[in-house]
Order: C-alpha cells, then sequence, then structure tokens
C-alpha cells in the first residue's frame, strides 16, 4: 500500500492528466449533443497540454530565458538550470491551434443548425434519412 | 451507449494509468525528455542567436518552419469560418429605434430606408440594450489591454512574450469591444476588408522574411542572412529577424481571432450578435 502511495505521489500529475483527459473522452463518446462533444475534445486537448508542459519541469530550475543574457554573455550556462523549453514550444502553437479548430468546428455547428435546426445527434440522423 | 462509453473510458484510463508507472517521476532533471536535444539548445541558444528567450529563439529559429506553417493553419481557419459562414444576402427587415424615447420602428419593405441620425440608431432584431456601467468599465480598460498586447509582442525576443500570446491579447480586446458595445460598433472601426488583409500580411511577413533571407544568399528563414540590410549592430540580427516573424504572428493571429469571432456570433450577417 505505502508503495503504491510512493508511486502515486511520485506521478501524480499523469494521473491527474490521465482523469481529465478521460472526462473528455468520455464526453466525446456518450454525449448526444454536438457542441458537448467539442466541449468534451477541447478538455481532452487541455489536458494533453498540461501533460507536455509537465514533461518540461524540473526541480530546482526556473523559466527558460537565460539570465543576464541581454548583450555579452561569457558566464557557461547549465541546462539545469532552466526548465525544458522544447514542449513549452510545441504547446504555444497547439493552443493556438486548438482554438482555430474550435472555431471551425462551431462554424460548421452553425452551418448545421442553420439547416437541420437541431445539434443533438439522433434527430439529426432522422432528419438525413427524412431526405 | 452510455454504459458501453463509460466501459472504454474506464478500460482506457486505466491501460493509461498502468502505463504512466514508467513515465519519468515529476520533475526529474534526469528524466529522457529534459536530456538530449533540449540541453543543446539550453546551452548553446545565446551564442548562437543571441535571444535569450528560449521559447521564442525555439519557436521562430530552430522550428521556423513549424511556426511558419502553424501561422498558415491559424490563416486557413479564419478563412474557412468566412467561407462557411458569411452571408452576403441583404437584410430583408429594417429596424430603427428612436432614441431619446425607445420606440422601435419596423420596416418590412427593404427599400425603405432611414438615415441614421442622432435622433434614429439603426439597429437589429436581436438588440440588446448595453449597460452603461459596462460599456464604461470597457472603455477605460481597452486601450489599456492593447497597449499591454504590444508589449508582450514587442518583448518576444528579450523577455516573456510573443507573437501568438501578443496577437491573442490584441484580438480579444477587440472581441471585449464587440460584446460590451455592439458588433456593429466594432465593424464601424475594424472593418472586415482591413482584417482580411491584416490576416493575410502576417502570414506574408513571415514567408517574406523568410524568402528575403534567400534572396540574400543564405538558406529559407536563416535570418543571420538579413544583416547587410540592417544599418546597426550585426550581432542582433537573428533576435531582429525573430521579432520580426513575431510581429507577422501577431497580426496573423490577431485578425484571425476577430474574423472567427464575428462570423460565428453573427452567423456570417456581420449585423448583430452576442
Amino acid at each position: 500500500m505505502n508503495e503504491l502511495l510512493a508511486l502515486i505521489v511520485a506521478k501524480y500529475n499523469f494521473w491527474l492528466y490521465i482523469i481529465l483527459m478521460m472526462i473528455g473522452l468520455y464526453a466525446m463518446i456518450a454525449k448526444n449533443n454536438l457542441m458537448k462533444k467539442l466541449v468534451g475534445m477541447n478538455i481532452f486537448q487541455t489536458a494533453i497540454i498540461l501533460f507536455y508542459v509537465s514533461i518540461g519541469y524540473k526541480h530546482g530550475a526556473t523559466l527558460p530565458i537565460i539570465q543576464g543574457g541581454h548583450g555579452t554573455h561569457d558566464a557557461v550556462i547549465h541546462a539545469a538550470d532552466y526548465i525544458n523549453p522544447l514542449p513549452h514550444v510545441l504547446m504555444l502553437t497547439a493552443i493556438v491551434v486548438s482554438v482555430a479548430t474550435f472555431g471551425v468546428a462551431m462554424a460548421l455547428c452553425v452551418k448545421i443548425y442553420q439547416r437541420y435546426q437541431t445539434l443533438e445527434e439522433d434527430e439529426l440522423r432522422i432528419r438525413l434519412s427524412e431526405k | 451507449m452510455k454504459f458501453l462509453g463509460l466501459v472504454i473510458v474506464c478500460l482506457t484510463g486505466g491501460l493509461l494509468l498502468y502505463g504512466s508507472m514508467d513515465l519519468p517521476d515529476w520533475g526529474d532533471p534526469a528524466s529522457p525528455a529534459s536530456t538530449h536535444l533540449s540541453d543543446y539548445y539550453i546551452e548553446h541558444i545565446v551564442e548562437e542567436t543571441q535571444v535569450p528567450n528560449l521559447v521564442t529563439a525555439v519557436l521562430a529559429d530552430y522550428r521556423g518552419y513549424d511556426t511558419m506553417f502553424e501561422t498558415a493553419v491559424v490563416f486557413c481557419a479564419g478563412l474557412a469560418c468566412f467561407l462557411l459562414l458569411r452571408d452576403f444576402r441583404p437584410g430583408k427587415n429594417r429596424y430603427y429605434r428612436h432614441i431619446p424615447t425607445g420606440v422601435m420602428l419596423h420596416f418590412k419593405n427593404p427599400d425603405t430606408r432611414m438615415i441614421p441620425g442622432n435622433e434614429f440608431e439603426h439597429m437589429d432584431r436581436d438588440w440588446v440594450p448595453s449597460d452603461i456601467i459596462i460599456k464604461t468599465v470597457c472603455r477605460i480598460l481597452i486601450p489599456f489591454i492593447q497597449i499591454y498586447a504590444l508589449y508582450v509582442v514587442a518583448h518576444g525576443d528579450f523577455s516573456p512574450g510573443g507573437g501568438f500570446q501578443g496577437g491573442v491579447i490584441f484580438g480579444s480586446s477587440l472581441i471585449l469591444m464587440a460584446i460590451s458595445y455592439n458588433l456593429k460598433t466594432l465593424l464601424k472601426r475594424v472593418t472586415e476588408k482591413f482584417l482580411s488583409i491584416f490576416a493575410a500580411t502576417g502570414v506574408l511577413i513571415y514567408v517574406g522574411l523568410g524568402v528575403l533571407a534567400v534572396i540574400m544568399g543564405g538558406q529559407f528563414l536563416d535570418y543571420g542572412m538579413l544583416a547587410p540590410l540592417v544599418p546597426w549592430d550585426p550581432g542582433h540580427v537573428r533576435a531582429l529577424g525573430m521579432l520580426g516573424v513575431e510581429i507577422g504572428v501577431g497580426i496573423a493571429v490577431m485578425a484571425v481571432m476577430v474574423i472567427i469571432y464575428v462570423n460565428i456570433v453573427s452567423e456570417g450577417r456581420h449585423d448583430e450578435g452576442l
């Protein structure tokens, strides 16, 4: 039991993100409304973003901005002093793209609503088979 | 379906939790993600690019292609929203409001129209009176939000900041204006043409800087080649190139955020939304 507890404490970030991710996945699978599915997708994306950012963290390290980097810089830079910038870069662009794709998805939802007067999936299926 | 979904989610979650046993501990400096490539970035970035902000340096220099196409994706998303939703049909009914009394006039014939002046103003079916407290607070706040956005863009290469963040802050200040006043007030100041030109200009600045480097005899997006064009301090040319790229990204992101918002809230009619 204590071993399991130590394991969870050492990796609690992954546990939290997996729970968050599963909430998003459940919303995408089980919800009937297209808008709710989109919200689920956004929760899922947020969990992935948090997961990546947490990978970049190092104990005892500071922000990835070189101290005294303005102008001439002679001191040796130790990689252990700065957190990993690569996941931050990837997620910075991922956040913007997730917002953009969310916008396109909402535009599609508006179009679907204008044509079929509903966003519920089962009703949509009935309307589609009518025509 | 709900029960089946729950079973699938629990199975996937359990498998992922089991898989996370092999992942490195939280904040472990010796984890595989932090030991190979990122160490090279951290230790060599200042001598290679003269930019102290590592995130910007990796974003705009080492991974310049990635960010360029990222900007193109954002531009395409704005374009997709416009093409899906924009409605060019003229409104059939016209609504006018008498400002002193609040009486509404409804013209069913699209040919008759009034010239809105001090007495009457043109309005829409879904019009909601705007609250004076919200309007005043937003009127005071918006210029400061915009100055902060420009500050964030300008600090892209030396301290926390960058084009994506600054562009989003600037775009959200314009969206705040649309929410607190109404959509027409925003579109009177920032027209649709202006937004479209800005969205394209941002991408053009990014690609143009890359092409300029090719013309100057270097590789695509090799900002160091721009040195003869900049009359001062050749050591900082890479930083200046990155700043230019960040400005392009900021302009594109700002314009696309507003395009997406305006088209979605008004279903493409551009009259009145939320």
